[in-house]
C-alpha cells in the first residue's frame, strides 16, 4: 500500500519536473534572447531601430522595419491563399464526400506536412518563381512567391485542426438543419461553420504561426532584399530570414543586433497570437 | 511559437560548438585539431585534412564551417587552432592572428547566358552593382532592366568583391541570396540578372564576363591581370606549433597545393 502511494507520488513529481521542463526552456530562450537583444535596442534606440528600414550592419545602420512589414505582409499572404483553401477542404471532407474518400484523402493532406521546408523553398525557386517573373513581371523571388509557397505549406495544419472540428460537430445538428428545410450548403454556411468556429480559429492561428516562423523556404524564394514592398512582385526580407541569413557572419554590434531582431520577432508572435486569442473569444462571446 | 525555432537552433549550435571545443581539449590536444571557418574553403580543407590524416593516422582534424567571422572568433578563442578566412583585408580583430595565405580565388562576375554583353569595365561593374545603371541597353546589352544578385552582408565574397571594387554601396533593391549555388541558379533562370560567385564554382549554365577586357580565367589569374581575386587565409594564435603546423606545411606543400588546383582553386604562389 505505502510503495503503492510512493510510486503514484513519484510518477506524479517526476511528470510535474517533465512539464516544467518545457515551460523552463520557453524561459531560457527568451531571458536569452532578450539580455543579449535589449542592451542593444537601447544603444541604437527603440525608434531608429524599429522605424527606420535602412539595414546596412557595414555602415552601422540597423532598422527592421522592412523587415516587420515583410513578416506581416507574408504571413497575410500566406493565410489568404492558405486559410481558405485549409477551410473549404475540410468542409469538403467532412460534408460533401463519402467517408471513404476522405479516409484516403485526408491523410494525403497531411503528407504534405512532412515534406521538409527546404524542399517547398527549391520548388519555389525552380517552378513557382520562373512562372511569375514570366507571367507577371518582377524578379520572380518575390513577396508573392514566398506566400504562394507558404500558404501551400500551412494548408495541412489548418484543414487537419479544421477538419477534426467539423466532424466533431453532432450529428444532430446538421439533421435539425436539413429537417427544417436547409439546403446542404445552408447547413455548412449556418450551422456548422457556427458550431466548429473556434477549432477552424485554432486551426488558423497554428497555421499562422507556422507561416510567421518558416525561414528556410522563405530565404530560398523572397529575394531577402530589405525594403518596404511597394507590389507583391518586390522581393522582401522577412525577420526570420535575416537572422538566419546573416548570423554566420555576424560579430559585435552587428550579432546582438540580430539578437535585437528576435527580440522583435518575438515580440510580434506574441502581439499576433495575442490578437487571434482575443478574436477567439469575442467569437465565443457572440455564440 | 514557430518563431523561437530560430534561437533554439543557434544556442543548440552554441552548445554543440562548446562540446566540440571540450572533447577537442580532453583529447590529446598536441595531435587532434579543429579547423573552422570559410565555408568556401571547407570542401577543400576537408579534402586535405583526409589525405594527411591518411599519412599521419596519429592526427585528427575536425574540419567545420560556419564563415570566415567564425573563423577568426575561434582561432582567437582557441575553439580552433586553425581558424579559415578568405577575406581580402581582415578586420581589426585578426590583427593578434598568425595569417598564412593558402590558395587564391578568384571572383567571378556572372550574366545570364542569354546575355548578349560579354564584357565590363571596373566602372561599370561598379555602376551596375550600385544601382546607377539600371538598364543593360547603357552597359551594350538589350534594352532591359538590370536584376542585381548579391551575398549577404558578412560574407567574405562579398566583403572581397566591395572591398577590391572599392568605393560603392550595393543597390538597395538588389537580390539577396545566401550561398555562390543559390546566386548561380538565380543568373541561369532570370535573363536580365547579373551576379557574382567563386571562380572554382562556375559552370556553364551562366556566363562570366570579362572584367576590362581580361577573361575570368586560372592563366589570368595566376598571371596576375584579372582583378578580382582574394587570398584564402589560415589563421592560428600565435606561430602555428605541433601537428597544426605539420597540416599547414602540408596544405602548402606542392601536393596540397596540386589538390587545391585541382579541385578549382588557385595556389597560393
Amino acid at each position: 500500500m505505502v510503495v503503492r502511494w510512493i510510486a503514484e507520488r513519484a510518477v506524479k513529481w517526476v511528470l510535474i519536473a517533465l512539464a516544467f521542463s518545457a515551460l523552463a526552456s520557453l524561459l531560457l530562450i527568451a531571458v536569452f534572447i532578450f539580455k543579449e537583444g535589449v542592451p542593444f535596442i537601447v544603444r541604437v534606440g527603440l525608434k531608429d531601430f524599429l522605424l527606420s528600414s535602412e539595414w546596412d550592419p557595414q555602415a552601422g545602420r540597423f532598422g527592421v522595419f522592412a523587415m516587420i512589414v515583410a513578416s506581416l505582409c507574408v504571413t497575410f499572404g500566406a493565410m489568404i491563399v492558405g486559410a481558405p483553401l485549409g477551410v473549404a477542404g475540410a468542409i469538403f471532407l467532412n460534408e460533401f464526400v463519402s467517408r471513404r474518400i476522405t479516409r484516403i484523402v485526408k491523410p494525403a493532406i497531411e503528407l504534405l506536412a512532412g515534406i521538409p521546408s527546404v524542399v517547398y523553398g527549391f520548388i519555389g525557386v525552380v517552378a513557382v518563381a520562373p512562372l511569375i517573373r514570366e507571367h507577371l513581371g518582377g524578379p520572380g523571388l518575390s513577396l508573392l512567391c514566398a506566400s504562394l509557397i507558404l500558404g501551400v505549406m500551412v494548408l495541412p495544419t489548418i484543414m487537419s485542426v479544421a477538419a477534426d472540428a467539423i466532424s466533431s460537430v453532432p450529428n444532430s445538428y446538421r439533421e435539425g438543419a436539413l429537417a427544417l428545410g436547409a439546403t446542404r450548403w445552408q447547413s455548412v454556411r449556418m450551422v456548422i461553420l457556427k458550431a466548429a468556429r473556434s477549432g477552424i480559429v485554432a486551426g488558423v492561428i497554428l497555421g499562422l504561426g507556422r507561416a510567421v516562423g518558416e525561414t528556410m523556404a522563405v530565404i530560398m524564394v523572397a529575394g531577402n532584399t530589405v525594403q518596404v514592398p511597394g507590389s507583391v512582385l518586390d522581393p522582401v526580407r522577412t525577420l526570420t530570414t535575416n537572422i538566419a541569413l546573416e548570423m554566420g557572419h555576424a560579430t559585435g554590434l552587428h550579432r546582438q543586433a540580430l539578437f535585437a531582431t528576435g527580440v522583435v520577432l518575438f515580440v510580434v508572435i506574441m502581439i499576433l497570437n495575442a490578437l487571434t486569442m482575443a478574436a477567439m473569444k469575442r467569437g465565443h462571446a457572440g455564440k | 511559437m514557430k518563431g523561437l525555432k530560430n534561437a533554439e537552433k543557434a544556442m543548440v549550435a552554441a552548445a554543440t560548438a562548446a562540446a566540440l571545443a571540450l572533447t577537442g581539449c580532453g583529447r590529446n590536444q598536441a595531435n587532434s585539431i579543429t579547423v573552422a571557418g570559410s565555408t568556401a574553403f571547407q570542401p577543400f580543407a576537408e579534402k586535405l585534412a583526409d589525405q594527411f590524416m591518411a599519412r599521419r593516422p596519429d592526427v585528427r582534424i575536425t574540419v567545420q564551417g560556419g564563415g570566415s567571422a567564425l573563423g577568426i572568433q575561434t582561432a582567437l578563442s582557441g575553439a580552433a587552432q586553425i581558424g579559415m578566412a578568405d577575406l581580402v583585408k581582415l578586420p581589426p580583430e585578426a590583427a593578434g592572428l598568425e595569417s598564412i595565405t593558402v590558395a587564391r580565388d578568384g571572383i567571378a562576375v556572372i550574366v545570364n547566358q542569354g546575355n548578349a554583353v560579354s564584357n565590363l569595365a571596373t566602372d561599370q561593374v561598379r555602376a551596375v552593382f550600385n544601382g546607377t545603371v539600371a538598364n543593360w541597353r547603357n552597359v551594350g546589352g538589350d534594352d532591359r532592366g538590370i536584376r542585381v544578385v548579391s551575398r549577404e552582408a558578412g560574407s567574405g565574397t562579398r566583403s572581397s568583391f566591395e572591398d577590391i571594387l572599392g568605393g560603392f554601396r550595393l543597390a538597395n533593391d538588389a537580390i539577396v541570396q545566401d550561398s555562390n549555388g543559390t546566386i548561380r541558379e538565380t543568373v541561369a533562370n532570370d535573363r536580365d540578372a547579373v551576379g557574382y560567385l567563386s571562380h572554382g564554382l562556375l559552370t556553364e549554365r551562366v556566363k562570366p564576363v570579362s572584367l576590362d577586357g581580361v577573361e575570368c580565367k586560372e592563366e589570368e589569374i595566376v598571371a596576375g591581370w584579372y582583378k578580382l581575386v582574394r587570398p584564402v587565409f589560415l589563421l592560428t594564435k600565435g606561430a602555428p606549433s605541433g601537428a597544426a603546423k605539420d597540416f599547414i606545411d602540408f596544405v602548402l606543400s606542392p601536393e596540397g597545393q596540386e589538390t587545391i588546383r585541382r579541385n578549382g582553386l588557385l595556389p597560393a604562389r
